[in-house]
């Protein structure tokens, strides 16, 4: 998957999570926190989806690197290129 | 003859849930959603754990910890269980504090919070302010070396009412002190007093038959009656429990039982590397309680201005050591209406308060039984000034105390709310020791309670899941 196809799998998690959000006026590198309504269960959920619907695991010392849209798409990038 | 209660159980599982408490339910749930095989092993002859209730003539039905939950069960229910548990789940707008300090009613929210401790505190808004942010951003990064005692002391300096205020209702709700770290006031806090306290409509008997159902739908295998002796490791890795004398094998564990005895006596310590042994033995259980249930005649009504939740108490001061004695002056009533089952159209009182294990386990039967009697009396003495004529509408008084809870859920010393903070790091490191092995229940202070528990549920099947995918 390319950078961009990574970012539209994120936000349809998202959009699944919080369906009442606009997701449209995202910034980039803003932590998602600050923008939306999620708390660590929600941060949890995106894990799970992405295992679920990629087969990608991240490690719970890896959790903090899903702040910000970018820094999410940045580390997803490695571990889902061959998608 | 005896039955069998595990007729038809398969060879093997890829996990076995052993307890079937929120969070052994919670997990088992979602591990058989992700398309594991599930085994859920329940001593007891109900589902539910301490989320629990029970039938008495006349038509009665009382909930045993259906008392309040924070906002945030909602949406867990919805994501982790049905939209129909989900759209169960109602506020109680009626939350009342009555002590030898102040007397007053709140929606148990942010905002009214705020108004009563400018209004009727003359604290200063901006102060207020502050401290709600505080604990609201508190997490597990931060010093945990500072106490709850010292975070008021830092905003409310010398304001014993407002510690009150702020602290009782917490103190109920999963038996923390003024010396436990500040950090799990702060996230208790946060999800209980800022959006109000909820119940779920229709009883614990229909959520719990709710979740089996939908347990059920997605595979679980549930098994009532199954009391699990032995979590069987070999190699450093789980690889069966005995159950009913009956050894089945799987790839995963979960115990929802008590984390102490799941460590020490269904693994057993001369498994385990001594050091983690010791950090087990260490771990502080969080106090039990006694309820005092009292069921109104049909017919027999009380008022809904009573309040849904009442936080009653005869003591000049707040202090955790007095909260737990024996003759109590602090509980904390709910009050049921109609509206909590409509079709039955009786109202209920459970009066609970927090209680030592001890103080009560090593009376002799003839004084325990006293005892019983001597807290239902007091409790009518008491409630007597809320609902007037109360024991001429009574039709049935019980009592319970840690000794029951004890005996319902095998609970070491019957604790109502699992362990003190440190819990929570020992059972997260339990994988660590063994490869398979899961613990999820109420542990830390900051995962008990109905949510903390199912929260827990699915925090522990997000790692089972992914130790089952990796081979
Ligand atoms: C009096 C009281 C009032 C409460 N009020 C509230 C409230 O108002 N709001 C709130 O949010 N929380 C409340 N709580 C706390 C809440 O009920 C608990 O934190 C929560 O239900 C605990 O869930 P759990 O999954 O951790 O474990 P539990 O409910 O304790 O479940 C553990 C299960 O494991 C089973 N088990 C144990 N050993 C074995 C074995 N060897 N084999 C098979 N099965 C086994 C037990 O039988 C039990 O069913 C209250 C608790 C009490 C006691």
């Amino acid at each position: 998957m390319t950078a961009s196809e990574i970012r539209e799998a994120i936000l349809s998690i998202l959009s699944d999570l919080a369906p009442d959000e606009d997701l449209s006026q995202l910034k980039e590198d803003v932590p998602l926190r600050d923008q939306l309504e999620l708390d660590s269960m929600d941060f949890l959920d995106i894990v799970m989806e992405l295992r679920k619907r990629y087969r990608v695991q991240i490690p719970e010392e890896d959790y903090a690197a899903l702040t910000s849209m970018k820094s999410t798409v940045e580390y997803l990038e490695p571990l889902m290129k061959d998608l | 003859m005896t039955r069998d209660f595990l007729k038809g159980v398969r060879d093997r599982y890829d996990v076995v849930v052993i307890g079937a408490g929120l969070a052994g339910m919670t997990a088992a749930n979602a591990l058989a959603r992700a398309g594991h095989g599930v085994l859920l092993l329940e001593q007891h002859f109900k589902l539910g754990g301490l989320a629990t209730w029970f039938r008495r003539p006349g038509g009665h039905i009382f909930d045993v910890s259906l008392h309040g939950f924070p906002v945030g069960m909602i949406k867990s229910c919805r994501r982790y269980w049905t939209r129909e548990i989900a759209d169960r789940i109602v506020q109680l707008k009626n939350i009342r504090f009555d002590n030898p300090m102040f007397s007053l009613s709140t929606t148990f929210d942010r905002d009214d919070f705020t108004r009563l401790l400018v209004e009727r505190f003359h604290i200063a808004p901006d102060a207020v302010g502050r401290f709600f942010d505080t604990a609201r951003d508190m997490n597990f990064y931060d010093d945990q070396a500072i106490t709850t005692r010292e975070l008021f002391d830092r905003f409310f300096p010398g304001r014993e009412d407002v510690v009150r205020l702020l602290m009782e209702p917490i103190t109920y709700a999963n038996g923390s002190t003024l010396e436990d770290p500040a950090l799990t006031y702060g996230i208790v806090f946060s999800n209980f007093m800022s959006k109000g306290v909820f119940t779920f409509q229709g009883g614990t008997d229909r959520l719990v038959e709710a979740m089996r159902d939908e347990m059920v739908r997605n595979g679980v295998d549930v098994r009532i009656r199954a009391n699990v002796q032995r979590i069987h490791v070999r190699g450093g890795r789980v690889e069966a429990v005995t159950v009913n004398g009956r050894t089945v094998p799987t790839r995963a564990v979960v115990s929802n039982a008590n984390l102490k005895t799941t460590i020490l006596d269904l693994i057993g310590s001369d498994r385990l590397d001594r050091d983690f042994v010791d950090q087990v033995r260490a771990v502080r259980l969080n106090n039990s309680s006694t309820q005092v249930y009292m069921a109104l005649g049909a017919g027999q009504m009380i008022d809904e201005s009573c309040g849904d939740l009442l936080f009653s108490s005869t003591a000049p001061a707040f202090r955790t050591d007095l909260l737990l004695s024996r003759d109590a002056s602090s509980r904390t009533y709910s009050f049921y209406y109609p509206k909590t089952r409509p079709e039955r159209n009786r109202c209920l009182i459970v009066a609970s308060t927090n209680a030592n294990y001890a103080d009560w386990a090593e009376l002799p039967r003839e004084e325990y039984e006293l005892a019983k009697g001597n807290l239902a009396r007091s409790t009518l003495d008491d409630v007597e000034k809320y609902v007037p004529g109360i024991r001429d509408k009574l039709d049935h008084v019980e009592v319970s105390t840690p000794v029951t809870f004890r005996r319902y859920t095998q609970h070491v010393d019957g604790a109502s709310f699992g362990t003190k903070f440190e819990g929570l790091a020992v059972s997260r490191a339990l994988p660590e020791q063994i490869a398979g092995m899961y613990h999820a229940g109420s542990v830390g202070i900051i995962m008990s309670g109905w949510l903390g528990a199912v929260n827990y549920g699915v925090i522990v099947a997000n790692d089972v899941d992914a130790f089952l995918l990796k081979k």
